[in-house]
């Protein structure tokens, strides 16, 4: 090497010109990379230009503003004016609400909860929120009683309805029908469910019977927690008592799922996925599972990430029991500047009309049953699953899902069980015991204050 | 430092002389003007350098001591008003916690597998560069995109190429005859994953430092050291380096703060499941399991334990540092 002194000069103009369109290109990049916590489409709605600006923040795609509700509630109401503000996590959204609700600041009109973090909104917070159950126009009557209960703070914190449903996640068994022909097991939807109907055991059997003809190529479930997830979602009781204490270490509901789950892991069931990761969706793509539970929201998804080549291969069955995995509720914080027109929008955001048009655009399923008798619910059909009647089999479905006791902590629990415990046993080959061990210490130690 | 901007800047030493000239004869305006005039000599730099300090106060020194203030008590994002005293509890438990210490190993092994391999490529990169090259502009502008690059994208694309089914390593491993790695459940194969991750987006970043520092080096020495008959090599290993050495200490610093506090890529690297660090938490940092006490398991003051006890570990690593170099002086 030779730093040759005559050069220096000419070095030093490259270095400014490099560190110059180096920044150039930092801003470039900057520009392009998109931030993942913002929602490019969640700006100001177009249309109203009334006085009251009511706001809603939401996480993810919520899908009310895309069904075009806002827009209509503000045809109808042209002195009201909406505007929704999204995350695009849960994870990120939920602590932000928690500490807006804390310092009663940097709140939108109408806040969006999920159905995990439910439990600790009610408990915690009814305080700071409207109770929507008395705002004329609301009647329980139209919601699964269920839901509504979800919704409504214990008799000690009140006992006020703070939360009104939107949707829900009642689940099926989507199942590739070419996979299933090739196995030698029925392809038809009616005869699918009936091989596992009343009993996850049978499932399985199933995927035993599919495994034994299919060979050791493909796999019948995604993922072994996918399994726990649908089976915890059918009993009544998980990881709370009814007295709110935290019993899902002795619940044999809660061990008997990890059990179930965790045999298909050791039986070679599993395709060794996690959900909602690049690999799982290369899964769908490349067919590597021939089911999946999937709740009413995931059908979309599945779509999506399947692709045109997976349609009319894909078709959805019942589930071996009614079961509810997701689900979300609107929220009124009392310190909103509107409270009582946020409240009035909400009431109409979640009535059963407007759910059913939520299902139409969006597939999001209706926490009202009163909605389900409506030809939009009643008669839908999902092209892509081979016509499958999606409002009979997922109203079927969330009409008998068990009034589930929710916990605050309901979702610390289930994402430790699912991937600390089942993804020990499904991915690094534990055994069930092992599994469970370690997802009870993590939860241990989250749950220690 | 007074006398000399004085010194310096003749509109304000002139009216001192004349005063000093007049012998107390001065008019008081005469007066009033120096005595300003000395007031702003003395007090204008604290003017100038106040709102760094006021905007530090507030964004960086209140925080700092809030979450030590928050870290001796029983806190939870519920609800953030409600604090109990606790003392050093958060602290002592921290002592008997397996995961905090896994974390710690994590965070050490992770650091060491990053920082060494990408201060050594960048300096051989730096080295490379400071040849005299043809569009050398491009290839600087080059090895710098990956800083510029958001980690988020960045990472996303690693976790697709560290696929365990359909991932492009693996998939050129076995054409290699090498079996596929699970990149995500093994606990070095994850590691080095991440490392390399924090390899790919800081190497140009340090090479850059190295490269001008290089060009601050005499060219004398070159010279002389070729006349002594020393191959390139030697030149590299002889003069290079050793004037190189306080630039490698600085960038020994920056990186090993920056892995302390690795955060994003981890985090990224682990798809859906959030801030766990893999089933077993092979690839859990001291950050991310600082975010996942507080921001998943909603406990702040454990939380701020947590921030606390790698403030401290970054003023031993600094401690350390200084005497390393206070060694590289006297040699």
């Amino acid at each position: 090497m030779r730093a040759q002194s005559p050069s220096r000069a000419r070095a030093r103009r490259t270095l400014v010109t490099a560190v110059a369109s180096m920044g150039a290109a930092a801003l470039l990049l900057a520009g392009c990379a998109q931030d993942p916590e913002t929602d490019p489409k969640a700006g100001p709605s177009a249309g109203g230009t009334g006085r009251t600006t009511l706001t809603v923040g939401v996480f993810g795609a919520f899908g009310l503003q895309e069904a075009g509700l806002y827009d209509a509630y503000m045809a109808q109401n042209p002195g009201v004016r909406i505007e929704q503000t999204s995350i695009e996590r849960n994870e990120n959204y939920y602590p932000q609400l928690l500490t807006h609700l804390g310092t009663g600041s940097g709140l939108a009109d109408i806040q969006a909860v999920e159905v995990n973090n439910i439990a600790e909104i009610t408990a915690t917070q009814a305080d700071k929120l409207v109770d929507l159950g008395k705002v004329p126009g609301v009647d329980k009557a139209a919601y699964l009683p269920w839901k509504w209960a979800q919704g409504t703070a214990p008799a000690a914190k009140g006992g006020a309805t703070v939360g009104l449903g939107t949707d829900i996640g009642p689940q099926g068994i989507c199942y590739r029908k070419d996979l299933f022909e090739a196995a030698g097991l029925p392809s038809d939807r009616e005869a699918v469910g009936a091989l596992w109907a009343g009993d996850w055991g049978k499932y399985l059997e199933a995927g035993k019977a599919y495994k034994a003809k299919a060979g050791d190529g493909k796999a019948f479930v995604d993922s072994a927690s996918g399994v726990m997830a649908a089976v915890t979602g059918s009993s009544a009781e998980r990881f709370y008592d009814a007295q709110g204490k935290v019993v899902y270490k002795t619940n044999p509901a809660v061990r008997g799922a990890f059990d179930l789950a965790a045999s298909f892991a050791t039986a070679g069931l599993s395709a060794k996925l996690q959900q909602f990761t690049p690999g799982w969706d290369q899964g769908f793509a490349n067919g590597a599972f021939a089911t999946v539970s999937c709740p009413a929201w995931m059908l979309g998804y599945i779509q999506d990430k399947a692709g045109p080549s997976g349609k009319d291969k894909w078709d959805v069955a019942q589930a071996p029991k009614p079961s509810n995995w997701g689900g979300s509720f609107l929220v009124v914080p009392k310190a909103g500047k509107h409270a009582e027109e946020a409240a009035k929008l909400a009431a109409w955001l979640t009535a059963p009309e407007q759910q059913a048009k939520l299902f139409e655009k969006r597939g999001s399923f209706p926490s009202a049953s009163a909605a389900y008798t409506l030809p939009a619910v009643s008669g839908a059909r999902h092209e892509y699953f081979g016509g499958a009647p999606i409002g009979e089999i997922f109203s079927k479905a969330a009409q008998g899902v068990p009034v589930t006791v929710v916990g605050p902590k309901d979702l610390v629990i289930a994402q430790n069980l699912a991937d600390i415990g089942m993804l020990q046993v499904d991915q690094k080959g534990r055994s069930a015991q092992e599994g469970w061990e370690a997802a009870v210490k993590a939860i241990d130690n989250a749950l220690d204050q | 430092m007074t006398d000399e901007t004085a010194v310096l800047s003749p509109s304000a030493a002139a009216p001192e002389r004349a005063a000093a000239d007049g012998g107390g004869r001065g008019r008081p305006g005469q007066v009033w003007r120096s005595r300003r005039y000395r007031w702003d000599l003395r007090w204008s730099p604290y003017a100038f350098v106040a709102p760094f300090f006021l905007f530090f106060a507030a964004f960086g020194l209140f925080p700092l001591l809030y979450t030590g203030w928050a870290a001796l008590h029983q806190v939870e994002l519920t609800d953030p008003d409600s604090m109990t005293w606790v003392g050093l509890r958060n602290f002592t438990r921290l002592w008997d916690d397996e995961f905090f210490w896994n974390a710690l190993r994590n965070t050490v092994t992770i650091g060491l597998l990053s920082t060494v391999p990408q201060l050594a490529i960048a300096l051989g990169v730096a080295h490379l560069l400071n040849y005299r090259l043809r569009g050398s502009a491009f290839f600087r502008v080059a090895v710098l995109t990956p800083y510029a690059t958001s980690v988020a994208a960045a990472t996303l694309v690693f976790v697709l190429l560290f696929g365990r089914d359909y991932g492009m390593i693996n998939w050129a491993l076995s054409a290699a005859g090498v079996g596929p790695v699970d990149w995500q459940n093994g606990t070095f194969a994850s590691q080095l994953a991440v490392s390399t991750i924090v390899i790919w987006r800081w190497t140009g970043y340090n090479a850059l430092i190295y490269l001008a520092a290089m060009q601050a080096v005499p060219g004398e020495l070159y010279e002389s050291a070729a006349l002594d008959g020393a191959s390139r090599w030697q030149q590299f290993l002889h003069v290079t380096v050793p004037s190189l050495w306080p630039t490698i200490l600085f960038t020994g610093v920056v990186s090993t703060i920056g892995a302390t506090q690795l955060f994003g890529e981890p985090l990224l690297f682990n798809g859906g499941a959030g801030a766990t660090g893999g089933s077993d938490h092979q690839f859990q940092t001291l950050g991310l399991y600082l975010y996942e006490q507080g921001w998943v398991n909603l406990h702040l003051g454990r939380a701020s334990a947590i921030a606390w006890a790698m403030f401290l570990l970054l003023l031993l690593i600094a401690g350390a540092a200084r005497l390393l170099r206070g060694r590289g002086d006297t040699r």
